[in-house]
């Protein structure tokens, strides 16, 4: 089966935006229930704000830390799904009835199984 | 066009259809597909077209396929398609069951028309699957270089496959939203031949034809659908018109001034056939809207200007929209009534370099008798429209006030 990861994407509000944005949380227990209720599910979190973020890179075999996400745009990812679906609609049908969707966006990027490695 | 050529364009589609059920790969059946035409392009002239040139495509190109399977490298991630390839045997004729050609072929609409996918790319995915156009010809028609072409289609197979995006007609409430996608990328094709912004004439009216084929393609495969009957009706009666909207010299002739003798009649039938199929399934959607206007264009006794632009208010609100409903209005009830109409879209920025709208402007400050202003705005709408035959045209007005 393959797998996609939903990435999701929001502009972080102020404290009243951030407010009503936790009083959707009804709303995110039902779509994950029901994603595991189809065994869909196979993985979900939220993430820390980006000012949590550090960013690593290894050049020339030395640690170089940063703080901060890579990249300082105004949307930034916010948490994840990882979900098992036969197809395309089935991981839009899903991700469409994430709570994000109405006020950020849902990135879906298939995963790399196995049989898509390059030959040879 | 040669009838080789001839007979590639018309099954395509449905080899290439059948062929991706079939090898479950969009790429590996285009690449079967083409060295079957490739083979077909040497034996059909020396021995003659066969009885089935259809099934004969689609044999030779399963056969191709598996050839490519057993070359390929990975051989471990193929043996399951293969042994499921073989399954099927070669003998039967491909097209039996005719309930099947017509699934495969409408599933790979979908697939091409799919929203996941640029809308640049479905065109192409849609001329080149269904039409059979090659790589190069749409190129050629959508003014970009044949490499920039080859590229979108290759991105957007890849997508295809990547993604997973299902080869599927869709179902439920989600069929009317995917439908309307569908038509909407038909259209699409019909819009860039007709408005001709620019390239070969003989290639844009090419588009024009292609466009009305899939129309037609898809009202056999969905006969049920009031806005694919409605679509195929607009298409050709605009399309009807072709002909006189260029006189010899070619110059633009407006409506009004048409030979009438020059207008297709069987498309016009065929037009109007369409649209009362339409009628008749339900009420009237937006494609049905427009044909109506359209079939009230070409009215025996002139355009009847009050009943469209009564048609033109039932429309989903558009600049556009709204512009032709000014238009008509200037010819139901005046130019001064229309001018009023189009105050609020001089005003709208987002259209200030909109060439029709200083047309239509320049035409109703004519016909008010304001020649200054109507100079103004011939002049403006020259300068911005890019059609060489429609600026003469404008400047023509112009220096005629």
């Amino acid at each position: 089966m393959p797998q996609y990861m939903a990435l999701l994407y929001n502009e972080p509000g102020d404290e009243a935006t951030e407010r009503e944005r936790w009083a959707l949380l009804p709303r995110w227990n039902d779509v994950a229930n029901r994603l595991r209720d189809a065994g869909v599910l196979v993985a979900n979190a939220a993430l820390h704000d980006t000012v949590a973020a550090t960013t690593i890179r290894v050049r020339e075999d030395q640690l170089q830390l940063s703080d901060g996400p890579f990249a300082t745009t105004k949307e930034i990812l916010a948490g994840y799904f990882l979900l098992d679906c036969a197809d395309l609609d089935e991981a839009i049908g899903w991700a469409r009835q994430l709570p994000i969707a109405e006020y950020g966006s849902v990135e879906l990027r298939p995963v790399f199984a196995p049989e898509d490695l390059p030959a040879g | 066009m040669s009838a080789l050529e001839r007979a590639f364009r018309e099954h395509h589609g449905t080899v290439l259809a059948l062929l991706i059920r079939h090898v479950g790969d969009f790429d590996l059946a285009e690449e079967a597909l083409q060295d079957a035409l490739a083979a077909a392009a040497t034996s059909w002239p020396r021995d003659g077209l066969p009885d089935n040139p259809g099934g004969w495509l689609a044999t030779a190109a399963k056969r191709r396929a598996i050839d490519r399977i057993r070359r390929g490298q990975a051989q471990h991630l193929r043996a399951t398609r293969l042994a499921e390839l073989q399954e099927r045997t070669l003998s039967d004729d491909p097209f039996a069951e005719e309930e099947e050609i017509v699934d495969d072929r409408l599933r790979l609409i979908f697939t091409c028309c799919h929203p996941a996918l640029a809308m640049e790319a479905r065109v192409a995915l849609t001329l080149r699957a269904l039409g059979g156009l090659t790589t190069a010809e749409i190129a050629r028609a959508f003014l970009v270089s044949e490499p920039t072409m080859g590229k979108r289609i290759v991105r957007a197979k890849r997508k295809i496959a990547d993604a997973r995006i299902p080869y599927r007609v869709p179902t439920g409430a989600d069929l009317a939203a995917r439908l309307g996608g569908v038509l909407g990328v038909v259209y699409l094709i019909f819009n860039e031949g007709y408005a001709a912004t620019g390239g070969e004439a003989l290639v844009r009216h090419e588009l024009c034809d292609e466009a009305i084929r899939l129309g037609r393609l898809l009202c056999a495969l969905m006969p049920d659908e009031p806005e694919a009957w409605a679509l195929l009706a607009l298409m050709e009666l605009t399309h009807a018109r072709r002909n006189a909207r260029v006189d010899e010299a070619g110059h633009f002739v407006a409506l009004e001034a048409q030979d009438r003798s020059r207008w297709d009649p069987d498309a016009l039938a065929a037009g109007r056939a369409a649209l009362s199929h339409a009628l008749a399934l339900s009420p009237p959607g937006p494609y049905a809207l427009q044909a109506a206007i359209a079939a009230l264009h070409t009215s025996p006794d002139g355009p009847p200007w009050a009943e469209i632009a009564d048609l033109y208010a039932a429309l989903p609100p558009s600049p556009v929209v709204a512009l032709n409903h000014a238009a008509a209005v200037g010819y139901a009830h005046g130019p001064q009534a229309a001018l009023e109409l189009l105050t609020p879209l001089l005003a709208d920025p987002a259209l200030e370099r909109y060439a029709p709208l200083h047309a239509t402007h320049a035409d109703l400050l004519r016909r008010a008798g304001d020649s200054r202003g109507a100079a103004t705005a011939y002049a403006r709408a020259a300068a911005l429209t890019e059609n060489t035959v429609e600026r003469a045209e404008l400047n023509r007005r112009r220096a005629a006030l």
